[in-house]
């Protein structure tokens, strides 16, 4: 059509990279999906295999909002490649019921009223599952710091901390 | 982020062989730290080699008594491994003082040695940086600068390096393993980080061919008088304002050896032996603190925003090394500062 630039004007368009073929196993399910080299595991769980739980906040690594669990350890899905995770099983926050009941964390957030919005709890949650696998936390101080990967701007964090400890205790209540 | 293609490496050699052929690949293990700069286009690469296959995850002994670190350990399996715990007490304390546990659970040993530097204007592409882009001025100097350095810097860049491992590992002396076609070499850690002067846009002495495979740690341990001070702005998951890695060794009350590595005050973990040396037959009291802490801190020059931290800077060295002294180390979960 008259007026629009020439195609000639434009730069030659580069080929992109091709989609690799990557296997992700999330929630004791097995997916092959197509994705660019540059798609995080974030942005794979949500828009390839709709799993929104999994919340993006920051998506730098400095909300803990995207943490999910990989082979048993919280990461941060924003800074992680899907490609580099082939093979690796993944849980998210849809993961952890089990049978219909909710994961005793889950239970015990709501029990303790941790959260408002509502936003960071699915990674607050994966974060503290993380938390009790790995064992170090005994004091609330310990639980604090390394609950520290985890921001809540409502500011729930005596509640967060009452539910992680009542789980923690086996008396969740 | 600019697209991009991947592949991977099987071994030492392939991942050298692959850097060469490609000159703007990058290396990619974690990925903490470069995946963030790619999102921010501040790190351009039209190729990641990821390297997490490689055999660079064990910790072994020396025959020297000390350590060898693969290059791909994750901080966390680091920081709480037995023998790092026992002995090396320090590296672990300062391990733990930094970022958070989803992020030390992804980053590796070699990554965080080259993680680059959090100044705000590094990061903002819309703003001059001489580390992003040489030759295009510092937008610090004049900007907010609160983060950034007292020692060391230059008029084209005041930014400071923004780890904490690689303080503890200077105070340790510990030993940077890497390898190239050519060959392997050992680069000192107190070596290793740069000063800017006028090439800010390069951090470390480690050549763009050559990948890290280990860090060592000598024999001297310090596992009885140490301490990891770290001052920020929030206590708990942010950048060091400044801190100190404090290692002694005390005998009938006087210091034997002293070890003082600052973080967060200049572009490498600050060390100066004549400080060090200053302590060495001293009392360990106030008195002698407070004058090593004067030598390490000559020269300083803050901005506008950051010269509160020369007399931080001062007194944290003071309380890090009664800390160390007192055998009373800093804890990492316990913020009051004792």
């Amino acid at each position: 059509m008259q007026g629009r630039p020439q195609a000639t004007s434009h730069p030659p368009e580069r080929s992109l990279p091709p989609k690799l073929e990557v296997n992700l196993h999330v929630n004791g399910v097995e997916h092959r999906v197509f994705l660019r080299p540059w798609t995080t595991l974030l942005d794979a769980l949500r828009e390839n295999l709709d799993l929104t739980g999994t919340k993006k906040g920051c998506d730098h690594g400095q909300c803990g909002a995207c943490t999910v669990l990989i082979n048993g350890r919280r990461v941060l899905s924003c800074l992680t490649l899907a490609v580099m995770k082939d093979g690796a099983k993944i849980t998210t926050i849809e993961g952890l019921a089990q049978n219909g009941e909710l994961h005793q964390l889950q239970t015990a957030f709501i029990a303790h009223d941790g959260f408002q919005c509502g936003y960071c709890t699915p990674g607050q949650i994966c974060s503290a599952v993380g938390l009790i696998a790995e064992g170090r936390a005994k004091t609330s101080d310990e639980i604090r710091e390394l609950m520290s990967g985890n921001i809540c701007r409502c500011g729930c964090y005596p509640n967060i901390l009452a539910a992680i400890e009542a789980v923690m205790q086996g008396a969740q209540t | 982020m600019i697209d991009f293609d991947y592949v991977r490496a099987n071994d030492v050699g392939d991942a050298l062989s692959q850097i060469t052929k490609h000159q703007a690949a990058k290396f990619i293990a974690g990925g903490t730290n470069l995946i963030d700069l790619m999102k921010e286009d501040v790190e351009q690469p039209t190729r990641l080699i990821d390297i997490t296959g490689l055999p660079l995850n064990e910790i072994h002994e020396t025959q020297t008594g000390g350590l060898k670190i693969g290059a791909l350990v994750p901080n966390s399996d680091l920081a709480y491994d037995e023998r790092i715990t026992q002995r090396y007490p320090l590296l672990s304390s300062a391990i733990l003082a930094g970022a958070s546990p989803q992020l030390r659970n992804m980053a590796s040993t070699g990554g965080n040695l080259l993680q680059r530097t959090r100044c705000l204007y590094f990061y903002d592409t819309a703003t001059p940086c001489n580390k992003r882009s040489p030759g295009s001025g510092c937008g610090a100097a004049e900007g907010f600068n609160r983060m950034n350095a007292i020692l060391g810097w230059s008029k084209s860049c005041i930014a400071v390096h923004p780890s904490d491992m690689c303080v503890a590992l200077s105070a340790l002396d510990a030993v940077v393993h890497v390898s190239s076609a050519k060959g392997d070499r050992a680069i000192n850690s107190t070596d290793f980080h740069r000063l800017p002067g006028d090439t800010p846009e390069i951090d470390t002495n480690l050549a763009r061919d050559e990948i890290i495979t280990a860090v060592e740690l000598p024999s001297e341990k310090f596992a009885r008088h140490y301490s990891y001070l770290k001052i920020r702005d929030r206590l708990s998951y942010a950048f060091a304002l400044v801190s100190v890695a404090a290692a002694l060794k005390i005998e009938e009350g006087a210091i034997t050896c002293a070890r003082v590595a600052l973080g967060g005050v200049a572009h490498k973990p600050w060390r100066v032996p004549a400080a060090e040396q200053s302590l060495v037959g001293e009392l360990a009291d106030r008195k002698a603190f407070s004058s090593a802490a004067d030598i390490i801190l000559q020269g300083a020059i803050g901005f506008a925003h950051n010269r509160f931290k020369i007399e931080l800077a001062r007194r944290a060295i003071v309380r890090a090394l009664e800390q160390a002294a007192a055998g009373t180390p800093q804890s990492q979960s316990v913020k009051v500062i004792v």
